[in-house]
């Protein structure tokens, strides 16, 4: 009674968040409901047994990053009105979408609905860090590595995107920067 | 009627005990900032704060009774929503994690029959947490790196220079020192096979008496643990975010009255919780040596005095930034971010390397 109580109050948050995400113009009250909807979602986990899925849910979507977003948000400089004129075909490309999601939901609780009743086992621990841990580092091992190695490619490819120049190469920049700094003072 | 109690009591004692959390942490913050001005005080040779009450005791109240009465100034060009906001994800963020710290053993000699409606029948052990989770450091964790928004927002949604520079320099400080905590946090976790923080402590107080507590075998990741702890509550020599002589106050330069003491009280909340999570990783929680030899083990004054023993090693952490704040002067912004990335941040994954290393070894 009370986790079905619970349920519907996350669900409820979490649907109001997604709504507020996609209704507010500003990027960041959308950023903002998009932590909410990742927050309740993790209380829905944490009420189906999987603390560890829960948290880690915050700990990385709500806390690093959509922190990050919320970062880059904040450094631009964004206008009050953008031009939503080239936007009007994708509104055609989001109903359909919509219109596709929303009889995935539809089969999704249709097939819900046909499977029989199963009593939930007590003793399962899926949700438990060890069994997590274990399944990873033995069932999918492979999956795991190739992440890894995948994750490594991206930092390094960040750090080398944004690295210090050195002295002559910073010279060269700042001098053509200048240049043209100058022609469209000219012009 | 009976039946309707017995399913509701677990949760009212859950409330009950997450309500006397709360109230007795926020005591202890007012007491912290008295005690801060004092010791302060005595670091400058000067009194303190010594009019309101005998020895100053009544200063947090007299404090707290001009925030509430203080005008409630609100930036016409903020953000209404954000700006409200702000100091509630700020303190609420800082208090949730309290909930989860064990502040002492488990009572197993009183029974709990004589309440009424046998909703407690033949319940014999206390456990004095509030809430023992499974994955207790990793919600520690992110419940801190949540709480970067509370900081992040005020500074966003105040439309001032200062406080959205606070803001930034805050979050890519927060964003920064959370890796080196994580790496020394991992070194103990690893000693101790498990996330419950009630499992850790369990794993000192069983281990051998070179390991007991975990300082001793991990002591570079308990510097690292220290030092981006002082980083993370943006305390003293890391208060870039609120640098007076740069920023007028940083991210809470347009607060004020309660909003502002929502901040304030956050920011002291944030430490105590850090302190505690330093006791329990590294000092051995509420573990007292040789206690067990003198009480029985699960009797009420072996609770009390481990109690006391969990609040006298948060109290020395407390005592430490205090101190620390007394003593040495701010960063630099370019310092911190070199400090943290080039140093702080190596070394914990050396520790890291090094105590796989020999987990490994000790496990085979």
């Amino acid at each position: 009674m009370v986790s079905t109580a619970l349920f519907f109050l996350f669900a409820g948050f979490a649907i109001m968040c997604a709504i507020s995400m996609v209704y507010h113009k500003n990027p960041l009250y959308s950023a903002i409901s998009l932590v909410g909807v990742f927050i309740s979602l993790a209380c829905i986990y944490l009420t189906l047994a999987a603390p560890f899925i829960a948290i880690v849910q915050i700990l990385v979507y709500a806390g690093a990053i959509m922190v990050l977003v919320v970062f880059v948000i904040m450094l631009l400089n964004l206008d009050d009105e953008p031009n939503t004129s080239r936007l009007k075909y994708l509104y055609a490309l989001g109903g359909g979408l919509g219109i596709v999601l929303l009889a995935q939901t539809l089969f999704v609780v249709y097939a819900v609905s046909r499977t029989p009743n199963q009593a939930i086992d007590p003793n399962a621990t899926v949700g438990n860090t060890l069994d997590i841990g274990r399944a990873m580092y033995t069932d999918y091992l492979l999956p795991v590595e190739i992440v890894g190695v995948m994750l490594l490619m991206a930092i390094v490819g960040s750090v080398v995107l944004a690295r210090r120049l050195s002295q002559p190469q910073l010279e060269l920049v700042i001098d053509k920067e200048e240049e043209r700094i100058s022609e469209e003072i000219n012009s | 009627m009976e039946e309707t109690l017995k399913l509701i009591f677990p949760y009212v004692v859950i409330l009950i005990g997450v309500l006397l959390a709360f109230q007795g942490v926020l005591m202890i913050v007012a007491y912290t900032v008295l005690g801060e001005r004092k010791v302060l005080g005595w670091i400058q040779g000067r009194v303190g704060p010594n009019r309101v009450g005998p020895w100053g005791v009544l200063q947090p109240f007299a404090d707290l009774l001009k925030f509430i009465f203080k005008e409630d100034i609100v930036p016409n060009e903020s953000s209404k929503l954000i700006y409200y906001l702000a100091p509630m994800v700020a303190l609420t963020c800082a208090l949730m994690p309290i909930v989860v710290y064990p502040f002492g053993p488990t009572i197993t000699t009183i029974d709990w029959s004589f309440l009424p409606y046998g909703i407690a029948e033949g319940v014999h052990t206390l456990r004095l947490v509030i809430a023992q989770i499974d994955v207790g450091v990793l919600f520690v964790l992110s419940i801190t790196s949540v709480g970067v928004y509370g900081i992040m927002l005020a500074g966003w949604s105040s439309n001032s220079k200062y406080s959205l520079m606070g803001g930034l320099r805050s979050s890519a400080q927060m964003i920064s020192y959370e890796l080196a905590m994580g790496t020394s946090v991992i070194g103990v976790v690893m000693l101790a096979g498990s996330l419950d923080l009630t499992q850790i402590i369990q794993a000192q107080v069983t281990s051998p008496w070179y390991m007991r507590i975990f300082i001793i075998p991990q002591f570079i990741g308990f510097v690292v643990f220290l030092i981006s702890a002082f980083a993370e509550t943006n305390r003293v020599p890391f208060d870039l975010p609120e640098a007076e002589t740069e920023l007028v106050a940083g991210f809470h330069t347009e607060y004020s009255a309660l909003k502002f003491a929502l901040f304030f009280m956050a920011e002291y909340v944030n430490m105590f919780t850090v302190s505690m999570m330093a006791t329990v990783l590294f000092l051995g929680g509420w573990y007292v040596p040789g206690l067990s030899h003198v009480f029985d083990v699960g009797s009420v004054p072996y609770a009390l005095i481990s109690i006391g023993a969990f609040v006298g090693k948060v109290i020395f952490f407390l005592f430490l930034y205090i101190w620390i704040r007394g003593t040495l002067p701010r960063f630099r912004f370019d310092q911190l971010m070199n400090f943290g990335w080039k140093f702080l941040l190596p070394l914990g994954l050396l520790n890291l390397i090094g105590t796989i290393i020999v987990v490994f070894f000790l496990n085979r």
